[in-house]
């Protein structure tokens, strides 16, 4: 089956690659094994909040020089990277996903623990300030949704009222919603969000939420709106008539699943092949280029590209694999980035920045995977697939995912 | 080839990520229903321990394994949920059941009287009676009996011309088409002899068990398994490659006889294919070549059944029917039809899926195509019955579409 561009991995950097090159005239075929990271979406992308040594970063784009020249910023630039901030906001909300932020200055996004979270992109419908000091209101009634277990309105609450808003719990339902309690592991933020899809069963939460409302400025409620579209939100907010943000939830992530949907509707709707739930097991080579990729539902049926671009994630998707001895790339045979001593690859304390979570593929300068030394010519790498960075330590995942696709994507094209 | 994790109980590779949850069709519909992540690997971690935390409500999957199909970690959610009904459940099979199950045995009784039984059928006191007494839900349109069994009609009309041809298939029909609707046979020997290949039946094929497996009746599903990985074997030993015309039938017997059913397929497994894509592979290296009618004009709206997303084959299918000139093509979302096999007769069931089904019915309503493409016979049974719109296989629209003598000119 022939391609011009085959890509391993249906999440955020696999589909935004294979959007932009779909775009730009090319045929492209996602194998993607399994959901994605999306699913767990916070409300931000991170572009850089940390540096290795701890350091905290505002300023993303003027942090980006001081970063080792391993890191896959080093390799793109920030003149690049400042580039790119504009053309990637401009095809995040081209398919529907609304963002705000600048990669000058971060902004904080209210995760679900009501922690502040550095973010370089933030979207609508998840709460988020400009700075720290911004604060959502005077008073804020926090809602949640009867028996919902996965939203913490006692540490919301707690970690704004540090900030100055004056926060009242409260919790409602409606009969549809307290059917699902029947089964309380599937009282899920997706479940509830598929009835708050509907008309009915909206009117009557807000109906039930509009009569707690006392002296209160703004409302917050847990992110269950719109598993499709956002129409289900505004809606809500409309109706309400106050100032109403909504908090991330403990995953599934509703905002994220629409996002990705979007993004993989956009990508199909401009003539991409999407291969869901399929795995690449293997790849065939002719000196420094990839010839082939097999997969497991094609069995004796090739995919056959000019170019090949590995964004299969890391251990979460399989994109690395790690045993008792060694961290390697399944597909491919890549090089990967780690350290030989097990004992290095660990901090006991688990909120410490943990080594394993940056070991990755080796690649040279633009991207090309290395195997045994060596460039491979027409294979790219993209997004947390990568080694020479530490996504969670540095708050950069999302940014290396995007950054890196118009990196990749721009050598293709020529560009 | 295959690294994927297959054959194995591997449950504690669910790393707890809830993704499974959301594509689950039944949870958002049946909140009895545990859900795949407490039905499966959870539930499976108590169950080892002790049976008693088994739950019957493991019943209301539907086996539709949208779960595997998600889950980034390749925990195979529903063979872990299948097997834990095999093993555990200590509910038998209702008469029912045996009889949705037995889907040869009860087409062999009704072939010869297939005029009586589809008069008979669809009458209101029989289907009170099927409801009252089995269990059956009185709203389910049955499908119909053909008088003819596909194997006869084969055996009179098509078999002696088969050796003429150079290359040679064999041809699992299934029950479906020896029993309910020969004409996907008839159009599959049509397509297959224009591609220049001949067709021949197995040496007796038996229903592939699909039914019995999720009824429970695992010991008969695995008598047919053992009897069809023989008859299969002799074809493959013959150098054929067996094609199947739909998905069910063809995941059964590549998957769930190795997976659940432990049943050695090895020997057959790799020659097993739905036919679009022995199609689809014969095209895409050149060997051979497809020529259409001029006239041929249809606005086709194309649903993916559950198990074929499982294979992912989908796309063999889609290209085919994309092929042909004249097509205006429009892919369904994926969604469940609801029905699941024979779930969806039984009138515990009948309105959870119904609901299950219903944005697939809506858009459908909407899309307004002249008829709906499927590979699975009993979707075809639920979007008939549920939206009034035919539903083809794509094999069916290939024999209208194709310029036959033209296309045995090509390949000749």
């Amino acid at each position: 089956m022939k391609f011009d561009t085959i890509i391993i991995g249906g999440g955020l950097a696999g589909l935004v690659c294979g959007l932009r090159l779909q775009k730009n005239g090319q045929k492209c075929a996602v194998v993607a094994a399994g959901q994605n990271a999306m699913h767990f979406f916070s409300g931000g992308f991170g572009l850089l909040s940390r540096l290795d040594d701890g350091t905290r970063v505002d300023e993303p784009l003027k942090a980006i020089p001081s970063l080792d020249a391993a890191h896959p910023y080093s390799k793109i630039g920030a003149e690049k990277i400042a580039a790119y901030d504009n053309e990637i906001k401009a095809l995040l909300k081209e398919v529907g996903i609304p963002v705000e932020g600048d990669a000058t200055r971060n902004r904080y996004v209210i995760s679900a623990s009501g922690a502040l979270k550095p973010a370089w992109l933030t979207v609508e419908d998840i709460a988020s300030v400009a700075d720290k000091t911004e604060k959502i209101g005077s008073k804020a009634l926090i809602i949640n949704v009867e028996g919902f277990l996965d939203f913490n309105t006692s540490f919301i609450a707690e970690s704004l009222e540090k900030r100055g808003t004056a926060c009242r719990i409260a919790a409602v339902t409606t009969d549809e919603i307290r059917r699902l309690r029947q089964n309380p592991s599937e009282m899920r933020a997706t479940n509830i969000a598929r009835l708050l899809d509907k008309e009915e069963v909206r009117t009557k939460l807000t109906g039930a939420i509009k009569a707690l409302v006392n002296d209160e400025d703004c409302i917050i409620l847990p992110a269950v709106f719109g598993l499709k579209d956002n129409a289900a939100g505004h809606k809500i907010a409309e109706d309400l008539k106050i100032k109403t943000l909504f908090i991330g939830t403990l995953p599934p992530s509703v905002p994220g699943i629409r996002y990705q949907m979007a993004l993989k509707t956009a990508f199909e709707a401009a003539g991409g092949t999407f291969l869901k739930g399929d795995e690449a097991v293997g790849a065939e080579f002719d000196g420094d280029k990839v010839t082939a990729v097999r997969t497991a539902n094609m069995g004796d049926i090739l995919l056959t590209g000019e170019n090949y671009i590995l964004a299969s994630g890391s251990y979460f998707g399989h994109g690395l694999i790690s045993d008792s001895e060694k961290v390697y790339e399944p597909v491919f045979g890549a090089d990967v980035i780690f350290n030989a001593d097990r004992n290095t690859w660990y901090d006991k304390n688990f909120f410490h920045k943990q080594e394993y979570i940056g070991f990755g593929v080796d690649t040279d300068e633009k991207f090309h995977v290395r195997k045994e030394g060596r460039s491979i010519t027409n294979l790219y790498a993209s997004g947390s697939v990568l080694g020479g960075f530490n996504p969670l330590h540095e708050g950069c995942g999302a940014g290396v995912a995007l950054m890196t696709a118009f990196n990749i994507t721009d050598s293709i094209l020529g560009r | 080839m295959e690294a994927k994790i297959t054959n194995e109980n591997n449950f504690e590779q669910c790393i707890k990520c809830t993704i499974c949850t959301v594509y689950c069709p039944v949870t958002p519909v049946r909140p009895e229903y545990p859900g795949p992540k407490q039905a499966g690997p959870d539930g499976e971690r108590l169950r080892l321990k002790n049976k008693y935390f088994f739950d019957e409500a493991l019943k209301y999957c539907l086996n539709c394994k949208r779960c595997d199909v998600a889950c980034p970690s390749g925990v195979k959610i529903s063979d872990i949920i299948q097997e834990a009904r095999i093993e555990f459940s200590t509910h038998g099979p209702k008469l029912r059941d045996r009889m949705l199950a037995s889907t040869d045995f009860m087409g062999t009784l009704a072939s010869p009287f297939a005029p009586i039984v589809n008069a008979t059928l669809p009458l209101k006191p029989v289907k009170a009676i099927l409801d009252g007494v089995l269990g059956i839900d009185h709203r389910r349109t049955f499908p119909k009996y053909s008088g003819t069994k596909f194997e006869s009609w084969f055996k009179k009309n098509a078999a002696g011309k088969q050796a003429a041809f150079k290359k040679q298939i064999a041809y699992f029909h299934g029950c479906y088409v020896n029993y309910n609707y020969p004409q996907l046979g008839k159009d599959f020997v049509t397509v297959m002899n224009a591609l220049g290949y001949g067709v021949n039946l197995l040496d007796g094929e038996k229903c592939c068990g699909v039914a019995m497996i999720v009824n429970g009746l695992t010991e008969g599903a695995k008598k047919h398994a053992k009897h069809n990985v023989k008859v299969l074997q002799k074809a493959v030993d013959k150098d054929m490659k067996v094609l199947t015309t739909s998905s069910t039938c063809v995941l059964t017997m590549r998957d769930e006889y190795k997976d659940l059913l432990k049943i050695d397929n090895s020997g057959v497994r790799d020659s097993l294919l739905l036919a679009t894509k022995f199609i689809y592979s014969l095209i895409d290296t050149g060997k051979v070549k497809l020529a259409f009618k001029k006239d041929y004009k249809a606005r086709i709206a194309y649903h993916t059944p559950c198990h074929l997303e499982k294979l992912g084959w989908g796309i063999f299918s889609t290209s085919l029917l994309k092929m042909i000139p004249g097509v205006e093509f429009t892919m369904l979302d994926s969604n469940c039809c609801g029905i699941s096999g024979t779930y969806g007769f039984k009138k515990e069931n009948y309105e959870v899926s119904q609901a299950i089904g219903k944005p697939l019915f809506d858009q459908i309503g909407r899309v307004g195509p002249d008829f709906v493409a499927c590979d699975c016979e009993t979707c075809k049974w639920q979007i008939e019955m549920s939206t009034g719109f035919t539903v083809k296989n794509p094999i069916s629209v290939l024999a209208e579409a194709l310029d036959l003598e033209a296309t045995a000119k090509l390949n000749g």
